[in-house]
């Protein structure tokens, strides 16, 4: 979680910053240097969707992808032909929630709605398989993550990405209010949105 | 791997998940105690995870496979201080929170455990 870096002692580097943006937009004193750089559209309301209770759902994501990953690491190497599909399901489960961990780390808007997205296929993923794994359980020789509906894992593959979409959900809607100083300058923080 | 060990394990990390939860209840950090709590069940952890590397050593084959064992005792291990850690970033009822979640993942990890080391005589 990077620290907020006040810009105005570098006025160079976030004028270079800024040139590279399509937005005609006035750096705040409050955005951190290096969000101005990475971010495509540099923002001030930027959700802290890794903070309260945002930490617990970095904390079992970031569980879940070392469980998954490595899980899945193992049995693709040790005995990749007894289920190939399992494993290759378990990978695949492990990249969403890497890259699910990695959003909420960063933060801020669009962060906020790729994670809100990948929640999505998430979801998809624990109901499509999970469903399979019930009706032809011969697709599946061996349990991936999302067989049973992450029954093998207490059901935990099946509530994450909902209370994921509720606190991303609820963390777009209420933005701090330490980030609300000065966004009406900004084109997508316009009251019309609320 | 004696299943006394397994068992006070558990019941020590399923203790922790539920003092946290009395934080979290509270919405109040994880303190002092609470991470005094979290290292004594790392210990014990450790001591499951030497043990078991004793007996393996010593001709005790895991019915689910050594490595297999191994990795889920270091990963038990892992766990508590990977949720301390978090918890002492998160100075809210949610870094308790973090903490209840890392005693239930321990228990769980325990349940996984017993069904690797197999043999009856675990």
């Amino acid at each position: 979680m990077a620290e907020a870096q006040p810009t105005q002692d570098k006025p160079t580097l976030d004028k270079t910053a800024l040139d590279t943006t399509p937005l005609d937009t006035t750096p705040l004193d409050t955005t951190p240097l290096e969000e101005t750089v990475l971010d495509e559209t540099p923002s001030a309301k930027r959700p802290k969707i890794g903070e309260g209770p945002g930490r617990l759902l970095v904390s079992l994501y970031g569980l879940f992808t070392v469980a998954a990953g490595s899980r899945s690491a193992y049995q693709l190497i040790a005995q990749y032909h007894k289920a190939p599909l399992s494993y290759i399901l378990s990978a695949f489960a492990a990249v969403v929630y890497a890259f699910i961990l990695l959003t909420l780390i960063r933060g801020g808007e669009s962060a906020r709605r790729i994670a809100l997205a990948c929640c999505g296929v998430e979801l998809a993923g624990v109901l499509v398989i999970g469903t399979l794994s019930i009706v032809v359980p011969s697709w599946f020789p061996d349990q991936t993550v999302w067989s049973y509906y992450g029954a093998g894992y207490l059901c935990i593959p099946l509530i994450l990405p909902v209370t994921g979409m509720l606190w991303l959900r609820r963390a777009g809607q209420q933005p701090r209010p330490e980030a609300d100083a000065g966004a009406e300058s900004l084109p997508h923080a316009r009251p019309a949105e609320a | 791997m004696t299943g006394v060990l397994t068992a006070v394990v558990s019941i020590a990390a399923l203790l922790l998940a539920a003092w946290c939860g009395l934080a979290t209840a509270r919405d109040q950090p994880t303190k002092d105690w609470h991470l005094i709590g979290m290292a004594v069940v790392t210990v014990l952890a450790l001591a499951q995870l030497v043990v078991g590397i004793v007996e393996i050593a010593g001709g005790h084959k895991p019915s689910g496979g050594t490595v297999i064992f191994l990795l889920y005792a270091v990963g038990a291990v892992l766990t508590v201080p990977a949720a301390g850690f978090m918890s002492l970033v998160e100075r809210t009822r949610w870094g308790s929170a973090i903490g209840t979640a890392g005693g239930l993942v321990l228990a769980a990890l325990e349940l996984r455990l017993v069904e690797i080391w197999g043999g009856g005589h675990g």
